[in-house]
């Protein structure tokens, strides 16, 4: 089996990945796919823990944490798309309705 | 090298890569492809963590539901009179410094760390045992997630729906 530092190393290359969409672009959908890619890679590293560790819980925490990814993807494409009745477009930049 | 190895190393390529292209693609459709390719690419990496239905469940969960979801989201947001954008990134240059600086800093403190690793040797499928603590010890968050994701569908169905004035009301 390859290093558990391997794995943990790719979580933390995957997550900031996540973090460069996040901040970089204007396209909320996009926003919203580098979340996901966020999610996937904390759900990686503790998977890694679960295997290097002989122990099952960490796949139950895992198996939560998809059950919570998938409602938060529900409630945030239809946010989206309430944003775009509204706006006619998805860009972030011009969602300023409750900016000071 | 090891067998697991090599593919540990050919799906991480192709994990990063894809996330990269996602990333930084003009095409939101390239970028929702992009990331199909990033989510099977993390359930190969599952397999190989002995996590075989943590590894289905991401299929189906995240391939077959929420990237759908989102390629629903881009085709609802694309359509007719939509405003287009100049650019597509915004503050370039300091994300990226902060960003290289945030996985450098993860990458030294999980390499640094000295991890306790109990290795059982080889391992059975882990369904039997997911099943035995989600029945027993698990079972209240079990019903809370089954809960949680009966508000998500009603609010989703709620937010989605036009509540406009013209139509007296009625959804």
């Amino acid at each position: 089996m390859v290093e558990i530092d391997w794995y943990l190393a790719l979580s933390a290359i995957l997550f900031t990945i996540g973090i460069v969409g996040v901040l970089i672009r204007r396209n909320a959908i996009v926003v919203f796919m580098c979340v996901e890619l966020m999610l996937n890679a904390v759900n990686l590293s503790l998977i890694s823990f679960s295997a290097y560790h002989g122990d099952v819980s960490g796949q139950i925490l895992v198996l939560f944490s998809l059950s919570v990814a998938a409602a938060e993807a529900v409630i945030g494409l239809a946010i989206i798309i309430a944003i775009f009745r509204n706006n006619l477009s998805v860009d972030i930049m011009k969602v300023n309705l409750l900016r000071w | 090298m090891e067998l697991t190895t090599i593919l540990f190393y050919l799906f991480a390529i192709v994990t990063i890569s894809a996330a990269a292209v996602m990333v930084f693609s003009k095409n939101i459709v390239h970028s929702a492809f992009a990331l199909m390719f990033t989510l099977i690419g993390v359930a190969a990496l599952y397999v190989l963590l002995y996590a075989d239905f943590i590894a289905a469940t991401q299929l189906l969960v995240y391939v077959g539901g929420i990237l759908i979801l989102i390629l629903f989201g881009v085709m609802l947001t694309t359509q007719g009179r939509t405003f287009s954008f100049k650019t597509s990134t915004v503050n370039l240059t300091p994300a990226s410094i902060l960003s290289v600086a945030a996985a450098l800093l993860l990458i030294y403190a999980f390499v640094q760390t000295d991890w306790k690793i109990t290795d059982s040797g080889v391992r059975d499928e882990t369904v039997h045992e997911l099943g035995m603590m989600l029945m027993g010890e698990y079972v209240l968050p079990f019903i809370a997630v089954g809960v949680l994701l009966l508000i998500a569908i009603i609010g989703a169905i709620l937010m989605s729906t036009r509540l406009s004035a013209n139509n007296d009301g009625e959804v």
